[in-house]
């Protein structure tokens, strides 16, 4: 698949949260085609400290606005920067990068498929669930977080299927971490997505194999390239050390190594 | 337009950019971004003749103005280079040249041995500087005897353009460029990553799976450049400059210095198609300088 080095317009950055915005970006001809669970590699100017580029995932296209939107978790200097980013900036991306959720091509619209994302990991899980609900499927979301204000984009997951969620506080959705949700102990799922920190991606591994579901991670290990040239962000899998960047990020829960 | 070759023993660029080993994959991953085959040269990952898996994550700490690595030569082996690389790049319109690491003397003789019946790979770079392996690598590179005995033997066996890289980690480079020059190397490549370190301050634990690393980038320049001036100096054979470029004005720098060529490493991450406005920016400093040739600019640094 080609991959771009291109400026894009920033046509608007939303401030969705004190430590989150949504950028929107775009350019004068018809973006190029992107699938879900895919990332850019952005380049951050005027900050000292961000020297690499950062890898954010595609959180949505908009083909009608011809718009790319990639939700920011602010954690440091560079990710502050992108955060001030303002309407008419320009900004260097390459992109799309990595491989794909792996999507059923299937007749049997009613397969129950789960999407699982906590924190920032929600950003690919909606271009997941918009790609799934064009196909014909009714993805099924859980979403989770500290508290109700950092569930973001909630009436963009509704668009697309169902909704449920658990905060940490219990001030929105089912109290706890979306591993305890009650939704979990049905079972009966035919694939589950999943987005989000360490901890959490293990238990939705841990669950997945328990009851034999098959699953996909999105992995986020520091890169420095991006496009497979460098073999810094590798993760140990069971066909030895793969390139997140390249042969991931997404990546079938078979192939891991992690102690559970 | 001036001339822009440049030779390095009997191998002809047609510019002096080049980019790093490790740092640009086999040249294929960069062909969306641009025509790899307008620089003069890419050295290609290090290639040891067992296949290797590197070290464990987490491989890189970014740092101010650069980067460690600590990737530990992860590569398939020369045979899977052979068999399965080889054919890809072979066709390659540029010097495509494979950057050589060994863990024992017989390991660096058996790897170039085998690049050496490869028609369309005309020079080999030993890697004797990586400072993340355990055993052989950057321990070939600090010690003269050492440095001489590697490459005195893959002499014997490799007939092409043997480039040998140094490494940064030691007293005197000069002394082991001219303890390599008399072995046998037709030109000697530097600098390889410096040996340093990062530390999670929270976690109060080090970043790296190994601890220490290899630093690289734009913060490493100053240090590349001084030793490409101090070993251009103290050797007859060509130098290839590299450490920390990052546009064409450090390439002019580092061939002032004395460097015949350079190397793009790191800031290919930053900026893939970095090694192609090099090229432009040279020319055009020729130009702008009325320089016919970029050959009259190679250590012409006029330091009294
Ligand atoms: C494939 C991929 C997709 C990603 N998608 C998104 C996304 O959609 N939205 C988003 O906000 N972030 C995403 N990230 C994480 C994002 O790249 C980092 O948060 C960002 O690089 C931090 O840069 P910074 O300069 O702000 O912080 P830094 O100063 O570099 O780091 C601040 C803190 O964040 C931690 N950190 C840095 N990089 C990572 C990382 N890759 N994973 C976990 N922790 C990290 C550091 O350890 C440090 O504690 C993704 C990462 C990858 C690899
Ligand atoms: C991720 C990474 C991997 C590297 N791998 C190799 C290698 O396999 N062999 C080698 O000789 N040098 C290797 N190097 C060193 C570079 O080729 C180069 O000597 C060094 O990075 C300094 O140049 P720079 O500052 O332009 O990057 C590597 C560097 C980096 C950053
Ligand atoms: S980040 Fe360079 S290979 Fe993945």
């Amino acid at each position: 698949m080609k991959k771009y080095l291109t400026d894009l317009v920033v046509s608007s950055n939303e401030r969705l949260h004190p430590n989150y915005c949504l950028l929107r970006l775009t350019q004068n001809v018809p973006l190029p085609e992107m699938f879900p669970g895919q990332f850019v590699e952005i380049k951050v100017e005027n900050s000292p400290a961000t020297f690499l580029r950062r890898p954010i995932s595609i959180n949505y296209v908009d083909r009608i606005k011809n718009e790319l939107w990639l939700l920011i978790q602010i954690v440091g200097d560079g990710t502050r920067k992108l955060s001030e980013l303002k309407e008419g900036d320009i900004v260097n991306l390459i992109y799309p990068l990595g491989n794909s959720f792996s999507i059923f091509d299937s007749q049997d619209k009613d397969k129950k498929l789960l999407l699982i994302g906590g924190g920032v990991g929600t950003a690919p899980m909606l271009f997941l669930g918009s790609k799934l609900k064009t196909l014909g499927y009714s993805p099924i979301f859980l979403l989770g977080a500290r508290t109700s204000s950092d569930l973001l984009q909630l009436e963009m997951f509704l668009q697309f299927g169902t909704v449920y969620t658990t905060t940490e506080d219990g001030s929105q959705g089912e109290k706890g971490y979306v591993t305890n949700h009650s939704i979990l102990k049905k079972r009966d799922f035919d694939m589950i997505y999943t987005c989000g920190p360490k901890p959490m991606m293990v238990s939705v591994v841990n669950y997945a194999k328990q009851i034999g579901i098959s699953c996909e991670v999105s992995l986020e290990n520091t890169m420095a390239c991006g496009i497979g040239a460098c073999l810094c962000c590798v993760e140990n899998t069971i066909e030895g050390h793969i390139c997140v960047c390249k042969e991931g990020p997404v990546v079938n829960i078979q192939k891991l190594t992690w102690q559970i | 337009m001036a001339n822009l070759n440049v030779n390095i023993g009997n191998l002809q660029l047609k510019n002096p950019v080049m980019t790093a080993s490790g740092t640009f994959g086999y040249g294929l991953e960069f062909s969306d971004f641009f025509d790899i085959s307008k620089i003069g040269g890419i050295f290609v990952k290090g290639t040891t003749i067992h296949h290797r898996e590197g070290n464990f994550y987490p491989r890189m700490a970014e740092t101010p103005s650069g980067m460690l690595n600590a990737v530990g030569l992860q590569n398939k082996g020369v045979d899977y280079f052979i068999s399965d690389i080889y054919p890809q790049i072979k066709d390659i319109d540029t010097n495509m040249i494979v950057n050589v690491s060994g863990s024992t003397i017989e390991d660096y003789i058996a790897c170039a041995e085998k690049v050496n019946d490869l028609p369309q790979i005309p020079a080999i770079e030993l890697n004797i500087s990586c400072p993340n392996v355990k055993k052989g690598g950057m321990a070939f590179g600090t010690n003269c005897q050492s440095a001489a005995e590697v490459v005195a033997a893959v002499r014997k066996v490799y007939h092409k353009t043997l480039i040998v890289k140094l490494s940064p980690n030691v007293t005197d480079i000069t002394e082991i460029a001219r303890s390599v020059e008399s072995a046998g190397a037709d030109a000697v490549s530097l600098i390889n990553t410096l040996l340093g370190m990062a530390i999670d301050a929270e976690k109060r634990k080090p970043i790296l799976s190994t601890i220490t690393g290899g630093l690289s980038g734009p913060c490493v320049k100053p240090v590349a450049l001084r030793m490409v001036w101090q070993t251009a100096k103290a050797v007859k054979i060509p130098v290839i400059g590299l450490g920390g470029i990052s546009n064409w004005k450090d390439a002019i720098e580092f061939i002032l210095a004395g460097a015949t060529a350079i190397q793009i490493g790191t800031y290919n991450f930053i900026d893939p198609t970095i090694s192609v406005k090099v090229v432009d920016g040279i020319n055009e400093y020729l130009d702008r300088h009325s320089f016919a040739s970029v050959k009259d600019l190679i250590g012409v640094l006029e330091c009294n």
